[in-house]
């Protein structure tokens, strides 16, 4: 007897879920203190897919709401805005993948990424060993253009700047039609400034200050802590790719670098990050409580999880033994993690950061103030 | 946790019945104390906190501006309010305690756990008053189940209270069922904070008359007065009269139990409020919606069938939060009249009346008595009328819903159940709804039942745990 029961219920199933329940949250408003969803929502009396697409995106999964809800199950309402929204998130990354076809690799995201991982690692190290000598492979190399001897230049430079270019050129797309399909609009710098600031420092993992409820109704600060280490570690190797790529082609420096040079430290300090962050993340995952979780969708965060854990390993292993005869065998398998990183970074989880920042600066522009903590 | 299905459990310093906020302030207060306490709640653990899974807020006294609350609501305001919503029907000494405690209850729900956050929605103004509970009350609730396990209460659900041992206000054990098993615990102190009998709709019916089995019940169904009754047989004295309790007016298509804040309904103010005979009967713009909220319960369960309709027009369509329920609409009056089953040239009747008597002078202004007013019906509408005359018109019903009933044990300012002798009891405390009518006689402030609960329940652990020490 629902408002919505009377309603055509959206396209999906998800928005059907998700606009029934804020339907019942816009009547009780008591999760307002939590985070943005609340205030974002109290602003609207009707709750459109393109509205739902943003509520969803803005959503941080700090499930707050889920343990603090009188309507949760056995409730005869059986709210769960953490699982239905994950799944709408889900539905919104498919929505706008580009080229549009492939929005179906999020239906069966673990293992899309794993079939990826498995063949770009496999094709970098048969092309490696099927290319080189023998005992080019196997030797130990510590001269500047050491990597190059296992792994051409010009391979290295145009596999990775053609699937890294084409996985931001896509991921702008998406963003294009993800912004159009909540509202459109301008973009305006101070909303996109202060989206930036909450998204660099994971303000809404705090949960208004007390962090997530990472595994049960406790709050905690774990999953804010490793997902800020997540981040910012693959900001860091990044930068160490970006400093490399400076001192390489503009500098003339040829790599290995030393241990104290911007590329290494960086990517040292960035690759511990990521190690450590997608580490606690996939613990806190398999402890958590799963009422609350769309578990259906593991697949795609776990996928992205260890694609980045076994990216990091790797390029330690490789700083570690750059200077034995394992360094050429390390170099094709870490090279193939990053291929399929930069191959599947479009169509999978790691598109969750450009939805949610977009959402942030909606919210931003919307002119919301922060969600009243203490 | 003791388990029934292997033989009697171990023996307790303080039992407690009941789950909600009181029960947990008394837990927490007995076993910092250094008491073993046993919660024995009746509900599963999705489901636990009786009535206080449903609220949000609490009234307190302060001195000056807190950091969730403006200015100041000093002990004499606080006072004042309370006896003219009961119009004198509270107990003075009890009053004045709960209301001098009530300046520590923010400040030991922090230190217990709790999280506040200022009232920025909602429909009441109580940004002076009552300090919200960051995420509700089920957020509280959650927390002070987390402080009392980390103080070493043990808690077993779905445990009903089925007997109590109680000779001439001495306790000795209580006998539970736990998933169909019996077992009995005996403890030294027993705190009775098991909800009042709003879930029991014979004893509703004994009170109101067979209309009751209409009232919609907004809180936990577990509030079935058992430990109350049980109380009261055994020469406990009552306090409050049966039919008095918290009630407010909410959508009639609700659910039956545990639809809490969501189904109520805030037209009344811009709409006219009729009966099934399609009539008016009070005053619909007498005063600010949450001033008056809690009186339209009452108004309506007297109605026949139990039963109103709210009509406004297109005007007032966004003057109030969106029903959760879909607008019964209508292009003309005999129209909503046919599909809210209503007779239809009753209702043209009084809407035209209405809308004749409506003087339109000077500007309608939801945010003061705009003394826009009716003249010459009865009765009148004193504020807000405005004439109802711009398709679509809408529709919305209302039913009495049930917050929770003041019928109690009266108690002394120790939480110490007092019994129809005039003696203490021994060892027997209560706190929460089950003593409420102590202070509220009558009428409802928003906010005060969990702040009793808190204030009983601290008072209750106190003399339970004293008790048990001794």
């Amino acid at each position: 007897m629902l408002a919505t029961d009377e309603r055509p219920v959206g396209s999906s199933g998800a928005a059907g879920e998700a606009r029934r329940m804020m339907e019942i949250c816009n009547a009780c408003r008591y999760c307002e203190g939590f985070c943005p969803v609340f205030p974002a929502m109290e602003l609207r009396r009707a709750f459109p897919e393109g509205d739902l697409g943003y509520l969803a995106n803005l959503c941080h999964n700090c499930k707050g709401c889920w343990h603090a809800c009188q309507y949760a199950p056995p409730h005869e309402w059986g709210l769960n805005l953490p699982k239905t929204f994950a799944e709408l998130r889900a539905e919104t990354y498919a929505e706008h993948a580009w080229p549009q076809g492939l929005g179906q690799v999020f239906e069966r995201n673990g293992f899309v990424i794993s079939m990826a991982t498995a063949i770009c690692l496999g094709a970098v190290l048969v092309l490696t060993v099927l290319l080189q000598d023998r005992a080019v492979l196997y030797g130990a190399h510590s001269d500047p253009g050491a990597f190059y001897a296992v792994i051409p230049y010009q391979a290295m430079v145009w596999l990775g700047g053609l699937t890294f270019g084409w996985a931001v050129v896509a991921m702008a797309m998406g963003a294009r039609s993800y912004w159009r399909a909540s509202g459109g609009g301008p973009l305006p710098w101070p909303a996109l400034k202060a989206a930036l600031k909450d998204a660099g420092q994971t303000r809404h993992l705090g949960g208004g200050g007390e962090g997530c409820n990472d595994i049960d109704e406790r709050f905690g600060v774990g999953r804010r802590h490793f997902h800020l280490a997540t981040m910012w570690g693959f900001a860091l190797c990044f930068a160490a790719t970006c400093a490399g790529t400076v001192m390489d082609h503009l500098l003339g420096w040829q790599a290995p670098y030393s241990w104290y040079s911007a590329p290494v430290l960086l990517g040292t300090v960035g690759g511990i990050g990521l190690l450590l962050g997608t580490g606690g993340l996939f613990a806190i995952k398999f402890r958590t409580d799963r009422a609350p979780e769309a578990t259906a969708r593991w697949g795609m965060d776990l996928g992205l999880l260890g694609l980045l854990h076994l990216t990091a390993l790797t390029g330690l292993a490789l700083l570690a033994f750059r200077h034995t005869g394992a360094m050429g065998v390390l170099l094709a398998v870490h090279l193939g993690f990053v291929l399929a990183l930069f191959v599947t970074l479009p169509y999978g989880k790691m598109v969750h950061g450009v939805y949610r920042l977009l959402a942030l600066v909606r919210y931003h522009r919307e002119g919301h103030g922060a969600p009243s903590g203490e | 946790m003791p388990d029934p299905r292997h033989g009697p459990g171990k023996r307790y310093d303080v039992l407690v019945a009941g789950g909600g906020n009181a029960a947990l302030c008394a837990a927490i207060t007995a076993a910092e104390r250094g008491a073993s306490v046993l919660i024995a709640e009746a509900a599963p653990k999705p489901m636990r906190g009786g009535n206080s899974r449903h609220t949000r807020n609490f009234r307190t006294a302060h001195a000056a501006p807190t950091a969730t609350l403006t200015d100041s609501y000093p002990v004499e305001e606080y006072l004042d309010d309370l006896m003219r919503v009961t119009a004198g029907k509270t107990d003075p000494d009890l009053a004045r305690m709960t209301i001098e405690e009530s300046a520590r209850a923010a400040q030991w729900m922090h230190a217990h756990g709790v999280r506040f956050q200022q009232a920025i929605g909602g429909t009441l103004s109580l940004g002076r008053t009552n300090p919200f509970f960051r995420g509700g009350g089920k957020a509280l609730v959650n927390a002070l189940y987390l402080t009392a396990a980390g103080l070493g209460v043990d808690v077993i659900y779905d445990a009903e209270v089925t007997g109590l041992e109680i000779d001439d206000g001495h306790f000795t054990a209580a006998r539970l069922r736990h998933r169909g098993f019996e077992t009995r615990i005996e403890a030294r102190a027993f705190v009775a904070a098991a909800g009042g009998f709003q879930a029991n709709l014979d004893w509703l019916e004994e009170a109101w008359g067979p209309g009751a089995r209409n009232f919609i019940i907004r809180g936990t169904p577990y509030a079935k007065g058992d430990v109350l009754k049980m109380l009261l047989n055994a020469g406990f004295e009552p306090v409050a009269e049966a039919d008095q309790c918290h009630a407010i007016a909410l959508d009639a298509r609700g659910p039956k139990f545990d639809g809490g804040i969501a189904t109520r309904l805030d037209s009344v103010p811009f709409s006219i409020v009729v009966n099934k005979a399609a009539q008016r009967f009070y005053d619909e713009g007498e005063d600010f919606w949450p001033k008056r909220y809690a009186i339209w319960g009452r108004l309506v369960a007297k109605q026949p069938d139990q039963i109103a309709y709210s009509i406004i027009d297109a005007k007032a369509e966004d003057l109030f939060l969106p029903s959760l329920y879909p607008p019964i609409r209508s292009d003309s009056i005999e129209g909503l009249a046919g599909k809210l089953g209503l007779d239809a040239k009753a209702l043209k009747a009084t809407v035209d009346a209405y809308n004749a008597a409506c003087a339109a002078e000077g500007p309608f202004d939801t945010k003061v008595h705009d003394g826009r007013r009716t003249t010459g019906l009865a009765p009148d509408k004193t504020n807000w009328a405005r004439p109802i005359d711009r398709p679509p018109y809408t529709g919305f019903p209302l039913r009495p819903g049930i917050t929770f009933t003041y019928l109690g044990v009266r108690v002394n300012t120790q939480a110490t159940a007092m019994m129809a002798n005039g003696k203490p009891a021994h060892n027997i405390y209560a706190a929460g709804e089950i003593m409420a009518g102590n202070v509220l006689g009558q009428g409802y402030l928003a906010g005060i039942g969990m702040t009793i609960g808190t204030v009983f329940g601290w008072k209750a652990g106190e003399g339970a745990a004293r008790h048990a020490g001794n």
